[in-house]
Order: C-alpha cells, then structure tokens, then sequence
C-alpha cells in the first residue's frame, strides 16, 4: 500500500499487543475514536430521551387553546413559545418528536428488511432471478421518490384513514411508502456481499459438511455481510425522518392535530415574519437529529471495515 | 459511438415501460370508482351506468386497459384538468420552463461549489481545510432544504429585506431592470437547491479525485516536474470527474424531489408546485401527467449521462 492515499487516517505506532477483543468491544473501541460520531451518540440519546419521557417533565396539553398567549416568543410559561392558537410548542414538539422518530426508525425496518430480503435472493441465485431483481432495483433507483410518494399517499390515503383511524393509518402508509421506495441501496450492498462470500472457502466448508442454502445463508453469509448494512441501515433513518418531515411540510403527511416536526414547520412557515421561533424550534430538531444520524453512520462505516487501520 | 447510443436507448425504453406499469398499477389499486357519484345517483338507470362504464373500457381486463392508457399518454393525450378547464400538457408545457431553469442553475451552482472545494480537499486529505469542507458537507446535506428555504427567507426577506420571496414567472417590464429583477427572485431559490447537492457532490469529488491521485500516471506528473496545480488541474481532475457524471445522475431523482420542495416554498409556478395544488385540489389528470412527466425527466438525464459517460470515456462505449 506504499505511496497509496488510505481511506482513513493510520495509526502511526501501532498499539502493542492487546488481548484480542470481541467484535462488539472492538467495534466500540474503532468507534469512539470518531469524535463527531461520539458526540452525536450523545446528542440522539438527548433527543431521544426528550421525546419519550419529556411529556413527563413537561406535562402541557398540546391541544390547550389560549387565545391571550398567540404565537409568544420564548418565555418562562412556554419555553418554546407558541402558535397561532396559543398552543404550547414544546408540549406539541415532544408529541410530535415521537412520530418523528418512529417513522423514522419503522421506515428503516422496512427498507432494510426489504432489501435484505431482496440483496439475498439475488445473492444467492444463480440463474434468472439475479439479473430480474436487479433490473428491479435498477428501475425503482431511477424513480422519481417524492412524487411518486405524494402520489401514492394522494391515492390511498381516504381509504386507509377508514380502515385504520386518522392516526394509525396515516403512520402505517407513510411508514409503508418510505420503506417501500428506499430498500434499493441496502438490496444493492447485500447482493454484493453475497457475491463475494458465498465464494469464500469457509461458506465451501460449510456446504460440503451438508449445510442447506438456508442454514448457509443465515449462520455464515447474512452474519458476514451486515457490517455495511448497518452502515446504510442508519443512513436510511436519517433520509425517512426527512421524507416525513418533508410530507409533512407539503401538508400531505401528517394532519394538524398530529404535529409532527414537519407539520409544525408547514404550519408555521405562514407566519415567518412575527413568530420565528415557531419555524426554528422544529426546524432545528429535525437538523440535529438528521445531523447525528448522519455522524453517527460515518463513525460506524470507520468502526466495521475491518479493512481500516484505526 | 453510434451503436453505443442506440444500446443505451434500447435501455431507456424498457425503464420507461417498467415505470409507467408501476404508475398504472398505483392508479388502478387505488380505491374508488370515477363512476361512483353515478351509482348513488337514482336518475341514472342501471343501463345507461353500464353502457357507460363499456364505453369508457372499465370492465375490460387491466392489461387493455393499461394499453389505452400507454397510448393515450404516448399521443400526448393527456386528458383536462378538472381544477384550472385547460387540456394537461398545455398546463404542464406552459410551467415546465420554469422548473427546468431552476433546476438547471441549481446544478450548475453546485458543481461550480463542489468541484474546487472536492479538489482542494482531495489535494491533502486529513488536513484542516478537508476536515472543515467535510464537516460543512455533513452540515449541508443534513439540512433539509424546506428549513434552509425558510431560513433564506427569514434571514434575506424579513430580516435584512433584500430579496423577494415570491417567485412571479412574468415579471412585467424589459430590459436590465427586468433581467436583474428575474436573477435576484432565482438566487433565494437556486441557492437551497444548489447548496444541498453541492454537500453530496464535494463528498463524490473528493473520493473519486483521491482514487485517481494514486495511479502511476499522476506520479509521473509529478516526476516530469510539474506543478501540483498543473497536476490537479490536467491530470486529477479530468479522469477524477468522469465518475462524477454517474453519481451526479443517480442524483436526479433527489434533484427533482428537492425542486418540488422549492417550489412550494417560494411559489415558484413550476411543475413541482403544480403537483401539489392537483393534489389539494383532488385533480388526478394533473397528478398523474405530473408524476409522469418526473419520471420521463429523470430517463432523460440518466440518458444523458451515460451517453456524456460514453463521449468522456470512449473506453466505455467500445466496450
């Protein structure tokens, strides 16, 4: 690797021989040495925890109308200020920061199930599937997503209000939609993945001992090849939560007694010039918590490629 | 280089396929029925309901179906516009210009960012200025462009009150004046594109100039003595773009998306701003030309970087 330019910073003297660690413990010890990625861990974990037990700490209805108290900027009775209504807005943000995030992390589900499923089909077959799921794959990467994702939820979203209330269904379509639209890059990895390992002399080892495709497949293959999957897994959060939030924005996600971020900023984009603070509250959460999302994939991509010297 | 072109338009024309199948298939699971207002309306008998639903081919079996509907599109039988009473394609020609010049200095302004700073960054990586140019690029795509958009509007139309922040297609007036009124409504605009891809291509620009910075060939270069902006310039740079052109075109479809966002926020009356007032307005002829004509746009660049692909590397079209 002389005179090669490598894809991280090197160690200049190595560390003296340690006891080899577990993959966990190493993982975290290759991590940590991100510093943004660290600080970013921290940064979620707030945001995260402000979400979930904030409305316990700050017990404000979020739908309290206060007609003496519209659109306030920051104050002792209203951190965040409020809307229109009078409305509290950091009740309403720990409210909506939840669907926020669980779109988010539902929609990943989705994408990375769908795409391990799909990647390993194709990985694994050694005829005419491989090149029609890839062509599959392919054709739904040169989609256009926002439209088509605005189409599909202008389609459907009446009949499945009906079926599963305002709330439930409108969070299953757009969980639904954003994983259904983003597996692409995740089916891509693990396709690869595959390609190489099921080559390699210990998955050979393996088959010759009598070991079925599956058996293969879930205890030699998949485990080798989550290592980039994770790393597109948490990119893909990040690219849901903004897909909702720019639904939302649109004022084609979420309706208005469920505000999530997005919504907030569709909301308050009318009234930029008196209530700034209306816009920059949700618009902020939904920056940070993108941000280190972000970090956090990049100090990962460092901590499981085995082949970076770190 | 001619029976390149053709290969990859014998391409395009399938994909096009796939994505109007995948467009029908959306339009006839969704539930209800156009002819729905007539089956609950008792001055229609029954007859006439059926006459009209053969007329129309409702009951015909879903593949002839999606052929009449392929046609008529191809024929640039669009249909009319329930909200606004034109035919859709005058609708959509008459705003798609404004779009594609949005979307068009957008790119342009992120490649003229992108392209220096990958570069410089590329030229010592690890050092303070790569380190700062990542990390902004981190900041860059992390900030959605409806909160940059409104941010911009705060900042440049409320605060310092410099630029407008209502986009008018047809400005009145002529000449200077009018020019520099039209470029000082785009820059608000054009900048939340521009910046946003500019975050992800200076992250391209960078890898792909440090994978070329390696080879012999620049280390020869550098052996005959010539300068490291020489060598970026001639030798990095040129190879180090080629693969560039396909990121930027995997891109696209995320350009467009971005423009959709774009528009609604600073009332740009382009076809991504016409989508979401179909939508609001329940006027699915428009939805579904809008949501076409996307797709189509996003063929025709692909097209066209890899036909760009092609004339920059003339290694890939021999092959």
């Amino acid at each position: 690797m002389a005179g090669s330019t490598l894809a991280s910073p090197s160690d200049e003297a190595m560390a003296p021989a340690r006891a080899p660690a577990s993959p966990g413990r190493e993982t975290w010890r290759r991590f940590r040495r991100h510093r943004l990625a660290l600080a970013s861990v921290g940064v979620l974990a707030v945001l995260v925890a402000g979400v979930v037990f904030g409305g316990l700490l700050w017990p404000v209805a979020i739908d309290d109308i206060d007609f003496a108290a519209q659109l306030q900027g920051p104050s002792w009775d209203h951190p965040f200020g409020t809307d229109d209504l009078g409305q509290d807005l950091l009740a309403r943000m720990i409210h909506g920061g939840r669907i926020s995030l669980a779109v988010g992390f539902a929609a990943m589900a989705v994408a990375s199930l769908i795409g391990v499923l799909v990647g390993a089909l194709a990985g694994m077959s050694r005829r005419l599937l491989d090149p029609v799921l890839m062509w599959l794959t392919d054709l739904f990467l040169s989609l256009p997503q926002l439209p088509l994702l605005l189409l599909v939820i202008y389609l459907f979203r009446d009949s499945l209000k009906a079926v599963f209330g305002t709330q439930g269904g409108v969070f299953l379509m757009i969980v639904a939609v954003i994983g259904g639209l983003r597996w692409m890059p995740v089916a891509r990895l693990v396709r690869a993945q595959f390609l190489t390992l099921r080559e390699k002399e210990f998955v050979e080892a393996a088959r010759s001992q009598g070991a079925t495709t599956g058996h293969l497949v879930r205890r030699h293959i998949l485990p080798n090849a989550l290592g980039p999957v994770i790393v597109a897994a948490s990119i893909e959060v990040s690219a849901a939560i903004i897909a909702e939030s720019t639904l939302s924005f649109l004022g084609l996600g979420f309706p208005p007694d469920i505000p999530t971020w997005g919504r907030l900023l569709f909301d308050a984009k009318d009234h930029l010039d008196v209530a700034p603070h209306w816009a920059l509250f949700p618009g902020g959460a939904i920056f940070l918590t993108v941000l280190s999302i972000n970090f956090i994939g990049d100090g990962l991509r460092d901590a499981l490629d085995p082949r970076r010297v770190l | 280089m001619g029976a390149y072109i053709l290969r990859r338009l014998l391409i395009a024309i399938p994909s096009l396929l796939g994505i109007s199948l995948i467009l029908f298939t959306v339009l006839a699971l969704a539930p209800g029925d156009p002819f729905g207002e007539l089956a609950s309306n008792p001055n229609v008998p029954p007859e006439v309901r059926a006459a009209l639903r053969v007329k129309f081919g409702l009951d015909d079996p879903i593949f002839t179906r999606y052929l009449h509907w392929l046609t008529a599109m191809l024929h640039g039988d669009w249909g009319f516009s329930f909200a606004s009473r034109v035919n859709v394609d005058a609708l959509i020609l008459q705003r798609l210009p404004t779009t594609l010049f949005i979307v068009g200095s957008s790119q342009v302004l992120a490649l003229l960012i992108a392209v220096p700073v990958g570069l410089y960054a590329a030229r010592r990586p690890y050092s303070l200025a790569d380190q700062v140019a990542n990390t902004l690029a981190f900041v860059g795509f992390s900030l959605p462009t409806f909160f940059t958009g409104l941010l911009f509007i705060l900042l440049f139309s409320i605060k310092l009150g410099w630029l407008p922040f209502v986009y008018q297609a047809d400005l009145p007036g002529s000449g200077l004046p009018w020019v520099w009124a039209n470029i000082r409504q785009a820059i608000m605009p054009v900048a939340v594109l521009g910046f946003f891809q500019a975050a992800s291509y200076t992250r391209y620009v960078r890898a792909s100039a440090l994978d070329v910075a390696r080879l012999d060939y620049v280390t020869t270069a550098r052996a005959k003595g010539l300068s490291e902006g020489t060598v970026t310039r001639r030798h990095i740079a040129r190879n180090a773009l080629i693969p560039v052109v396909t990121l930027v075109a995997l891109q696209i479809p995320a350009v467009f998306g971005g423009a959709i966002v774009t528009e609604q926020i600073f009332r740009i009356p382009g076809i991504g701003s016409l989508l979401i007032d179909a939508m609001l307005a329940n006027d699915t002829p428009v939805v579904m030309a809008v949501t076409f004509v996307f797709a189509g746009l996003v063929i025709l660049f692909n097209l066209v970087a890899d036909l760009l692909y092609g004339w920059l590397d003339p290694r890939i079209a021999l092959r």
